[in-house]
C-alpha cells in the first residue's frame, strides 16, 4: 500500500509539472505582452514593467525560475494586481469557491443518487418521467439562464433570498442551487443508468433466489455495485465544482475564483494563469488519487495488494 | 412415490415488441422427493423460463403465466403473492445457475452471502449463522472454511464458486434444489466434481434436484427421471432407463446420438440434428420438430401430437406412435454407461 501511494505521488508530481511546462510555453507563446492592454501606459513605462517583472530575460531562464519557486510552492506574483501574490489571491478566493462547490454538491449529490435510484426502480413510470424531466432540464439549461430565473424569480419577485453577493448563508441558497443543477442531472442520469444496469446481473437473480425482498436487494446488493461507475466520475465532476464557474460567481457577484480563471487568461496575466493552472491540476490529481482510494473500499476486486 | 413438485400445462410467454414470444407451452412434469429429475433440450427450448416460473423469477412484464399450475407439496404457489414466494425461494426452494462467475456479488464477502440467506428465513443470532454458514461451506468441500468467509468472490475459481453457490442454496435445507445447467461454464473436472458433490448431497440431505442441460452425459451420470424439452414443450419423459434404452421421440433418438461416447472408443462420429429451433414468436401449428424430423408425416405439420402413454410414465409426444402411424426402426444408439451413469 505504501509502496503504491509513493508510485501514484511520484506520477502526480510528473503530471503536475508537464502541465506546468506546457501551460507555460503556450502562454507565452500568445501574441502580446500584459502591459500593452493598459492603454494608459506609454511603450517606455511598459518596458520599464517588462524588466522589472524579468519578461525580458531568455525563456528558459525565466522558466527555470519559475520551477524553482514553484517547488517551493511560490506560484509568483500577478502581473495585474498590484503587489499581490498568485498564492494570496488562491488562498483568497479559492475558500469561497470551495464553500459554494462545496453546498452544491450537498445537494446535488443526495438528491442526484436518490432520484437515480428512484427512476431506476419506477422505470416506465411517473417517478421515472419526473427525474428523467429533472434530469434533461439540468443538463440542458445552460447556468446563466437557471442562475438568472432562479435570481429573478426568488429573489426579485418572491424577495425569499438577496439577489446577489457573498454575506452570509441566505446568500448561498440561490447560487449553490444553479451550480448543482446540471451536477444533479448528470448524477441521475448516470446513477439511473447504472442501477438499471445491475438490475440485470445474475447476482441480483441469486439474491432473489434467497428470497431477499425488493429493499433489501437494493440496500446490499444493487447500490455498492451501482457506485462504482459514479465513483470514477465523481473525482474530475467535484474537482470541477469546487474550482468555482465563472458564470455563477458573475452571476451572483460572488468574489470566487472562476473570475480570475477568465480575466488572467484575457489580460495575458501569466503568472496568475499559470499558477491557476497549476493549482486546479494539482487538485484534480489529488481528486482522482483520492477516488482511486475510495474505489478500492468500495471494489474489492480492485483493491491494491501491498 | 410422494410429489413435492407437480407442474401443470405451465404456459409461459414475453410480450416484446416484435409480438408474443410462446417460450413454454403447456409443459407438465413432475419431481418426486429426494429423486433427480433431468430437463434436457437444445438452446432456446424453455427449459430456464420454464424453472425460473417455479421460482417466481422472471420480471413481469415481459413475461406472463398465461395458463398452468405449480403445486408445490399440494399448493399451487403459481398463485402466490410476491410476499408469499420470498418466504419460499431459499427456503424450501432454492436454485443455482449457470456462470458462477458472475453469479455472486462481487462487494460482498461470500460468508455474508451465505449468511443472508440463513438470517432470512431463521431466527438465528447472527452468531449461530455464521456457525451455519461455516458448516455449509465445509459441506460443500471449501477448504478453510472460517477464512474463506471473509473473502471476496473473484478470490475463488469458478468451481470453488460453484460450490459457494451450493452452500447458499443449500443452507436452510431446501427439499427443492433447481439448478440451471450449473457445469456448463466449467471445465471437465470441474463439472465432474461439481456433479459428484449434488449427487453426494442429494444423498445426505434428501434433497430432490430438477436438473437442467444439455449434455446427455450429464443426464447419464445424474438423473433418475428424463424431461426432455423442445419448442416449449416437452415431447418425452420418462425414467433414465427408458429415455436411454427405450426412447420413442425422434428429437430424442437425434440428442443421444449427438452424445458423445463416453469411453472415448467410439468410432462413429457425432451427428448433429440438422436444422435450427422453430422461432417461438411463429411457433408451427403442428409438431415442433417436424421440420427437422427425418420421420415427418403429413399429420406432422398439421396437428400436434397428443402425449402417448408408453408404459406406466414413459410418455412421448409423437404421432409415430400412434396405432396407425407406420412402424419404424430406431436408428442405432450407441450407449455407452458411465460408472454410476444409468442405473
Ligand atoms: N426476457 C425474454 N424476452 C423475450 N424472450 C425471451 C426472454 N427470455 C427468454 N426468452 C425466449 O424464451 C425461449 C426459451 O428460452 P430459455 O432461456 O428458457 O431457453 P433454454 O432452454 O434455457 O436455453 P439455453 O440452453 O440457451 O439456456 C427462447 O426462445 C428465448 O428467446
Ligand atoms: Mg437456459
Amino acid at each position: 500500500m505504501l509502496k503504491y501511494i509513493l508510485k501514484r505521488l511520484i506520477i502526480s508530481l510528473i503530471t503536475i509539472w508537464l502541465l506546468a511546462t506546457v501551460s507555460f510555453f503556450l502562454l507565452r507563446s500568445l501574441p502580446g505582452n500584459p502591459f500593452q492592454t493598459e492603454v494608459l501606459l506609454s511603450a517606455e513605462v511598459q518596458q520599464r514593467m517588462i524588466s522589472y517583472y524579468g519578461l525580458d530575460r531568455p525563456l528558459y531562464e525565466q522558466y527555470f525560475t519559475y520551477l524553482g519557486n514553484l517547488v517551493q510552492g511560490d506560484l509568483g506574483y500577478s502581473l495585474k494586481y498590484v503587489n499581490r501574490s498568485v498564492n494570496s489571491i488562491i488562498a483568497e478566493s479559492f475558500p469561497v469557491s470551495a464553500e459554494l462547490g462545496l453546498r452544491a454538491l450537498a445537494f446535488a449529490l443526495p438528491i442526484g443518487l436518490a432520484l437515480g435510484v428512484v427512476a431506476a426502480r419506477r422505470r416506465g413510470k411517473a417517478a421515472d418521467y419526473m427525474s428523467v424531466l429533472v434530469a434533461v432540464i439540468g443538463i440542458s439549461v445552460p447556468s446563466f439562464i437557471m442562475g438568472t430565473l432562479l435570481q429573478y424569480g426568488f429573489s426579485v419577485k418572491l424577495g425569499w433570498f438577496p439577489v446577489a453577493q457573498w454575506k452570509g448563508w441566505e446568500y448561498t441558497v440561490l447560487p449553490s442551487i444553479a451550480m448543482g443543477l446540471g451536477l444533479l442531472a448528470t448524477l441521475t442520469r448516470l446513477m439511473r443508468a447504472s442501477m438499471l444496469e445491475v438490475t440485470t446481473q445474475d447476482y441480483i437473480k441469486t439474491a432473489r433466489a434467497k428470497g431477499l425482498n425488493e429493499r433489501q436487494i437494493v440496500w446490499s446488493h444493487q447500490l455498492r455495485n451501482a457506485m462504482l461507475p459514479i465513483v470514477t466520475v465523481l473525482g474530475p465532476l467535484v474537482a470541477n465544482v469546487l474550482m468555482g464557474t465563472f458564470v455563477v460567481e458573475q452571476i451572483f457577484a460572488i468574489p470566487g475564483l472562476g473570475m480570475h480563471f477568465v480575466q488572467s487568461v484575457q489580460s495575458l496575466d501569466y503568472t496568475m494563469a499559470l499558477g491557476l493552472t497549476v493549482f486546479f491540476g494539482a487538485f484534480l490529481v489529488a481528486a482522482n488519487f483520492i477516488v482511486d482510494l475510495v474505489y478500492g473500499v468500495i471494489d474489492p476486486r480492485i483493491r491494491v495488494a501491498d | 412415490m410422494e410429489k413435492i413438485l407437480d407442474v401443470q400445462q405451465l404456459t409461459v410467454s414475453f410480450d416484446t415488441y416484435a409480438g408474443e414470444v410462446q417460450a413454454v407451452r403447456g409443459v407438465s412434469f413432475h419431481l418426486n422427493k429426494g429423486e433427480t429429475l433431468a430437463i434436457v433440450g437444445e438452446s432456446g427450448s424453455g427449459k430456464s423460463v420454464t424453472i425460473q416460473s417455479v421460482m417466481g423469477l422472471l420480471p413481469t412484464p415481459p413475461a406472463r403465466l398465461k395458463q398452468g399450475k405449480i403445486l408445490f407439496k399440494g399448493v399451487d404457489i403459481a398463485q402466490y403473492s410476491e410476499k408469499q414466494m420470498e418466504k419460499l425461494r431459499g427456503k424450501e426452494i432454492s436454485m443455482i445457475f449457470q456462470d458462477p462467475m458472475t453469479s455472486l456479488n462481487p462487494t460482498m464477502k461470500i460468508g455474508r452471502q451465505i449468511m443472508e440467506g440463513i438470517q432470512k428465513h431463521e431466527k438465528l443470532s447472527s452468531k449461530e449463522a455464521r456457525a451455519r454458514a461455516i458448516e455449509m461451506l465445509s459441506m460443500v468441500g471449501i477448504p478453510n472454511p472460517e477464512s474463506n468467509m471473509e473473502r471476496y468472490p473473484h478470490q475463488f475459481s469458478g468451481g470453488m464458486r460453484q460450490r459457494v453457490m451450493i452452500a447458499i442454496a443449500l443452507a436452510c435445507n431446501s427439499q427443492v434444489l433447481l439448478a440451471d445447467e450449473p457445469t456448463t461454464a466449467l471445465d471437465v473436472t470441474m463439472q465432474a466434481q461439481i456433479l459428484q458433490l449434488m449427487n453426494e448431497l442429494k444423498q445426505t440431505l434428501g434433497t430432490a434436484i430438477v436438473l437442467i442441460t444439455h449434455d446427455m452425459g450429464v443426464v447419464a451420470h445424474m438423473a433418475d427421471r428424463i424431461a426432455v424439452m423442445y419448442g416449449g414443450c416437452i415431447v418425452e419423459s420418462g425414467t433414465a432407463e427408458e429415455i436411454f434404452y427405450d426412447p420413442k421421440h425422434p428429437y430424442t433418438w437425434g440428442l443421444l446420438q449427438s452424445m458423445p461416447s463416453l469411453t472415448g472408443k467410439s468410432s462413429k462420429r457425432l451427428s448433429v440434428i440438422p436444422g435450427s429451433p422453430p422461432d417461438m414468436l411463429m411457433p408451427p401449428k403442428g409438431c415442433a420438430f417436424a421440420a427437422r424430423c427425418g420421420y415427418c408425416m403429413h399429420i406432422c405439420q398439421e396437428e400436434a401430437p397428443p402425449s402417448f402413454n408408453i408404459v406406466d410414465q414413459h410418455q412421448a409426444a409423437c404421432w409415430l406412435l400412434d396405432p396407425s402411424a407406420p412402424k419404424v426402426e430406431r436408428p442405432h444408439l450407441q450407449h455407452i454407461v458411465m460408472d454410476g451413469g444409468v442405473r
